[in-house]
């Protein structure tokens, strides 16, 4: 927060006593209600900020030249945000993975008990470490991209630190039993108040952000990046409308209801997969990859293509995930068709990626960060397509409800979005913190192998534990009856739990090596050479390979 | 000729943003909006009655402990779904849920039509260990919802607001929603003979964690997993080959 006037101090300093008061009112109200105790988090994480914000008060002021450089300064808190979560999440992953093994690792206690954990796991990577990363990374991208300084000197803090303020009341909320049972939408209203109110801020940054830049077309990424701010506004609106007991209570009820409701809820839930951890993550591909291979994108053509398809096809998609229910049929095959449709678009993006990447293969097999975001491209064709055919009915009737569906989602998760998103912060760390290269490209290589290996172990553990119980369930005798108990079914799984569990420890280690190394770099003195570099819009004339041209 | 309609789009941010939001809704409101006009999305039954206060707090209690996470309440129009749980369930069975409690995975089974099949007795202790009754369960126990009392104060707030969304409760059974969750788990007390007036002569009044000293969680949850399928018995009328509903009384 060096380079704030001391006017920018004073106003930060207001919104931090305003929602400090609200923090009091909120404890005051909520009383024995977990509201209360939210409240008084709020108010802790208002004044610790506050005295970070006044600490630094008295130092020199900023000179003026710093508004023709770059502003970086969020984006390295946000990193080391977004590795903080990463842990954080995915521990709790591997933690809820082994209570399915081994039921008595929650010791008896509430808060640990597999139904209050597994939220605060996905809301920890999805939101945590995944939203950490879209953030960070979009304040890097939409300024290189763009040629210009982010639009405004406090709000890109109000951005970052609010929505971690969000992921902290949402994710221990899950812990104390506040939830709304709405998957990857489980925080309550006064948490969804706040995410709107932090996401408009973002929203109003980005635009006038791109609104100062010196190229005159708005590159792919930056497509991406608003594609992915302004749906998840809609999808996190309308799915999220509620009414609570009293301003005093943390439980609220949704204004949908049953069949209307489960709709709503998967049309954002499965957008929530599409701009949230596809849009945001193309964004990163369309950026880093290039820049890292120095080969300018295989074709534009293909962009626009997938782009649009994305945006346009995504959001039929969601009743796939309500087939054979009690929704009508035709919104069923509605959904089916055009997830099938979705390939087409989904499988431009992948193999606009990996085309990109001829005549750099040489550089994918001796650069660890390059292979991450190549491998990233592989795993999110592999799970479009999978999407694409577990939407299909037949084959859904299989699938829906079992581990495959799970084993699906971290194809996508920890093959596609954790993998692009490492690749692209080992591509972001050194060039913001201005070192010439990683700590240690060694432990890169290791991550990578971790990264992988994980991935793999997980992803076979599920696939053949969800096929398994999906024929186990449905596999009848000669005389017409079913043969296998649903216990039956569930002692199948054990093997596959553990191993899965042992996949995603693998994948933890692997951040944490990630984390270290990132730590490592940013401790090491900063080569002199490259103190100008990539630092002021003035000085990049040209986004070496992430150019908006054609490459035909 | 599209190549350079893009190439003007993409210099205009205010252009971009209109345009993706143009593109992303058509999906969602051809898709939700008729749910809510097209009238037999959801079938009308005579027979479906609200839930009690306190199966509202023992859904919301089911809510908190993420059960939903395991367990499903949609039973498929497939046949080895239909034979393992019985009906299919129907859009009307879960038309006064605020939220929809459906789920995507089942760790263990579906519970459409659990009410009923099991005693009062089998879910408190299946509850408080699962071990105790499925050997093999990887079930979390719940313990503690036996010693913590249920906050009875809340209930008229929590059936006010599930008014405000829709579900139609009257003055009397939001008045009386403390009353009447204490008079369903302590059977022959004089709150009790208002829970079957309110809500009907079906609803099932008993101690249902054996306990009557006092109303806990555990009451609250066993008495929402009871009256699960059981809301209506349109589903056994609607099916092909009909089967008996599950009897408490049996």
């Amino acid at each position: 927060m060096g380079q704030l006037t001391t006017g920018e101090r004073d106003f930060g300093a207001i919104i931090l006593i305003v929602l400090a008061i609200i923090g009091i009112a909120m404890a005051a109200a909520g009383r024995s209600d977990v509201l209360g105790i939210h409240g008084a988090m709020v108010l802790v994480y208002c004044l610790a900020l506050l005295f970070l914000l006044l600490s630094g008060a008295f130092g020199t002021p900023p000179s003026a030249a710093r508004l023709t450089r770059y502003y970086d300064d969020p984006i390295k808190v946000g990193v080391g945000l977004t590795l903080f979560w990463a842990i954080f999440g995915m521990f709790i992953g591997v933690w809820a993975a082994a209570q399915l093994a081994w039921p008595s690792l929650n010791f008896d206690t509430s808060w640990a008990s597999f139904g209050r954990i597994r939220p605060a796991h996905t809301s920890g990577v999805i939101f945590g470490f995944g939203g950490n990363a879209l953030i960070t990374t979009s304040f890097h991208v939409v300024q290189r991209t763009s040629r210009a300084r982010l639009a405004d000197q406090l709000s890109p803090w109000f951005v970052l630190l609010g929505f971690n303020l969000f992921c902290l009341i949402a994710i221990s909320g899950y812990f104390l039993g506040v939830t709304q049972s709405k998957e990857y939408a489980e925080a309550e209203w006064y948490a969804d108040i706040w995410l709107v109110i932090v996401w408009v801020t973002y929203f109003v940054l980005y635009v006038r952000t791109l609104a100062r830049r010196k190229e005159p077309h708005i590159y792919v990424a930056n497509w991406y990046y608003m594609a992915f701010i302004i749906v998840v506004a809609i999808l996190h609106i309308v799915n999220n409308l509620a009414v609570p007991l009293s301003f005093a209570h943390a439980k609220s009820y949704t204004i949908w209801a049953g069949v209307q409701d489960s709709m709503v809820q998967w049309w954002y839930g499965h957008n929530a997969v599409a701009f949230f951890l596809t849009a945001g993550f193309l964004a990163m591909l369309y950026y880093y990859l290039p820049k890292r291979a120095e080969r300018p994108i295989f074709s534009y053509r293909l962009s626009i293509l997938s782009f649009w398809g994305i945006t346009f096809f995504y959001m039929w998609a969601g009743s796939h995930h309500l087939h054979y229910t009690a929704l009508p049929h035709w919104v069923q095959n509605l959904g089916m068709t055009f997830s099938v449709m979705l390939l087409v678009p989904s499988w431009a993006s992948a193999g606009n990626a990996l085309l990109t990447l001829n005549g750099a293969w040489h550089k994918v097999r001796d650069d660890a960060t390059l292979r991450f975001m190549m491998m990233a491209a592989f795993f999110y064709g592999l799970s479009t397509f999978e999407g694409s055919f577990m939407a299909i009915r037949p084959v859904n009737a299989l699938s829906h409800y079992t581990d495959w569906t799970v084993g699906h989602v971290h194809a996508g998760a920890l093959g596609w979005v954790a993998m692009i998103t490492f690749g692209s912060l080992y591509t972001l760390v050194p060039a913001i913190w201005k070192r010439e290269r990683m700590h240690s490209a060694i432990l890169v290589e290791v991550h990578f192998w971790l990264a992988l290996a994980g991935t793999l172990i997980y992803v076979f553990a599920m696939w053949n534990s969800g096929i398994i119980q999906g024929l186990m369930w449905r596999t009848y005798s000669p005389d017409n009856t079913l043969v296998y108990s649903f216990v039956d079914t569930l002692l199948a799984m054990y093997p596959y739990y553990i191993a899965r569990a042992f996949g995603g420890l693998l994948f933890l280690i692997g951040a944490i090596v990630a984390a270290y190394n990132i730590w490592m770099t940013v401790r090491t003195p900063a080569a002199a050479t490259l103190a100008l570099d990539d630092d002021s819009p003035g000085d990049e004339r040209q986004i070496s390979g992430a150019t908006p041209t054609p490459a035909e | 000729m599209p190549e350079l309609m893009h190439r003007k789009l993409e210099r205009s941010a205010t252009g971009f943003m209109l345009a993706i939001i143009a593109a992303a809704s058509v999906g969602g409101i051809v898709e939700i909006a008729p749910l809510f006009t097209i009238d037999d999305t959801v079938e009308t039954v005579s027979d479906m009655r609200l839930y009690t206060p306190l199966e509202l707090a023992g859904r919301d209690i089911y809510v908190r402990e993420g059960c939903y996470a395991c367990h499903s309440q949609m039973i498929r129009t497939l046949r080895d779904e239909v034979e393992r749980y019985g009906p299919y369930s129907l859009a009307v069975e879960s038309k006064y849920d605020h939220p929809m409690l459906w789920g995507s995975k089942r760790t263990g089974p579906d519970l459409a039509r659990i009410g009923g099949k099991y005693s009062d007795f089998w879910h408190v202790a299946h509850l408080n260990n699962p071990r105790d009754v499925v050997p093999e369960s990887n079930m979390p126990s719940y313990r503690w919802l036996g010693t913590n009392p249920l906050k009875l104060a809340d209930l008229p707030l929590a059936l006010r607001a599930q008014r405000a969304v829709g579900v139609p409760y009257t003055d009397e059974m939001i008045e009386n929603a403390a009353r009447d969750a204490y008079g369903q788990a302590v059977p022959d007390s004089e709150q009790s003979s208002g829970v079957t007036e309110r809500y009907g002569e079906a609803t099932q009044v008993s101690a249902f964690d054996g306990v009557t000293t006092n109303v806990t969680e555990m009451d609250a949850l066993v008495a929402y997993l009871q009256v699960l399928g059981q809301l209506t018995r349109a589903a056994y009328e609607n099916t092909a080959a009909p089967e008996q509903m599950p009897d408490p009384d049996n």
